[in-house]
């Protein structure tokens, strides 16, 4: 069995101790900590990525409040100013009607004092007709008239 | 693995599974009065490292914040262990972090360097394992003991164990703790050993049996295309399993239980 051929093991354990010496040393001093400021080198930047991300979405969620909330200002305002438009409106057409009810109510008014005198007028009027009248009959049954009894007798219907 | 010996018996058929694990020597060197020889286990050692040293080298040279297919093998292997250090023993762990990596590596690189036919398992050999192991069961102690002091020694005292069998509880628990290094060592030697044996068993087999056509050769063949892939399995997992329970061992050590 060549594993315990004695003569064999001090050239082997010699060998191992060189060779394992120099890849501890190799791996140790220059290998290992390449590889460890790689990975932390990685890590950081994975870090700083996520952070940025975070940060972005933070201000994407700020710029959406903002945005939300300007929304909300607007359309607070156009309701504010339809509702003022409204009740200006409101207010002009009622004004307006009253003027015009006003105007009317003095024109019927006018109206009605121009129907009594004009009945007045008439009525007036009647009674030259009816004394003409009746002493164009009278003249015309009895000859002649006196205008002045008629004129009474008239008066008398009349009143 | 090697398949280079078929002939080895000379008969052809006569094939030694174990020939493939000797230590053949490349250039004899002495360092004073140690053996120092560069050998085929030296070699593949070295191979090893080298192919590390590139892939953590070509991996990282690019350093991408989006990382490439190489970067990506390196620090998936980096996250790995660690994860694997935080899960078992903690924060207080990663202070043995490139230790364990090291280790993870070196030993998965030997494992899968093996599986290449003609190729030499350094894993496969006792001594490679046991030096690992041991050199860790020496620090995990050291360190146990430089944390707790004396209280260390109370690792071997589980809590809530009558009294009365705390004289055959604490034997055990001093075996089983002395036994570590003999364990942890003989499981990934023996695994590779045992897995390069049969590859190579069964590649005689396809030769034995070949001699009789192709169908009876195939057979064996086919037997040896599954196994290749347990084995590579095996070669990731007991490397993992090597990790682990160093892990294991430092938790134990730091954290007693």
């Amino acid at each position: 069995m060549p594993q315990l051929e004695f003569h064999t093991f001090v050239p082997q354990l010699v060998w191992l101790v060189i060779v394992f010496g120099y890849l501890y040393v190799m791996m140790s001093r220059v290998a290992l900590p390449r590889i460890a400021t790689v990975l932390e080198e990685r890590r950081d930047r994975i870090a700083d990525d996520l952070d940025q991300a975070e940060q972005f979405k933070r201000q994407t969620d700020e710029a959406i409040e903002a945005y939300e909330k300007a929304l909300a200002e607007a359309r607070a305002k156009a309701h504010e100013i339809a509702q003022e438009t409204r009740d200006r409106l409101h207010e002009e057409t009622e004004r307006q009607r009253l003027a015009i009810e006003a105007r009317l109510a003095e024109k019927i008014a006018e109206a009605e004092k121009q129907i009594a005198t004009t009945k007045e007028a008439a009525l007036a009027n009647v009674r030259t007709v009816a004394v003409d009248v009746a002493d164009a009959i009278v003249a015309q049954l009895l000859g002649e008239a006196d205008r002045s009894a008629t004129e009474r007798a008239v008066d008398t219907e009349l009143k | 693995m090697s398949v280079e010996n078929a002939e080895h018996g000379g008969g052809g058929f006569a094939i030694d599974p174990m020939h493939q694990f000797e230590i053949k020597t490349y250039f004899p060197l002495q360092l004073g009065s140690i053996d120092a020889s560069f050998t085929n286990s030296s070699l593949f050692m070295v191979i090893a490292a080298a192919l590390l040293t590139i892939l953590m080298l070509a991996g990282m040279s690019r350093r991408a914040m989006v990382p490439g297919r190489l970067q990506s093998i390196v620090e998936l292997s980096y996250e790995f262990i660690a994860n694997m250090l935080r899960d078992n023993v903690g924060t207080a762990g990663l202070r043995f972090f490139p230790f364990v990596f090291t280790l993870f590596m070196f030993i998965l690189a030997l494992n899968l360097l093996g599986m290449i036919p003609y190729s030499f398992t350094v894993t496969s050999h006792i001594i490679v394992t046991f030096a690992l192991a041991f050199f860790i069961f020496i620090g995990v102690t050291i360190l146990g003991f430089a944390v707790h002091g004396f209280g260390f020694f109370k690792f071997f005292v589980p809590h809530g164990v009558p009294a009365y069998l705390l004289p055959l509880v604490v034997p055990i628990e001093v075996v089983s703790y002395l036994t570590r290094p003999i364990s942890l060592s003989v499981r990934l030697f023996a695994n590779m050993m045992a897995g390069h044996t049969v590859l190579k068993v069964f590649a005689g087999f396809v030769i034995a049996l070949g001699a009789f056509g192709y169908l009876p050769g195939l057979l064996p063949l086919a037997f040896m295309v599954a196994l290749t892939g347990l084995e590579v399995l095996v070669a990731a997992l007991q490397a993992y399993v090597f990790a682990i329970l160093t892990c294991i061992y430092l938790n134990d050590a730091l954290h007693m239980h």
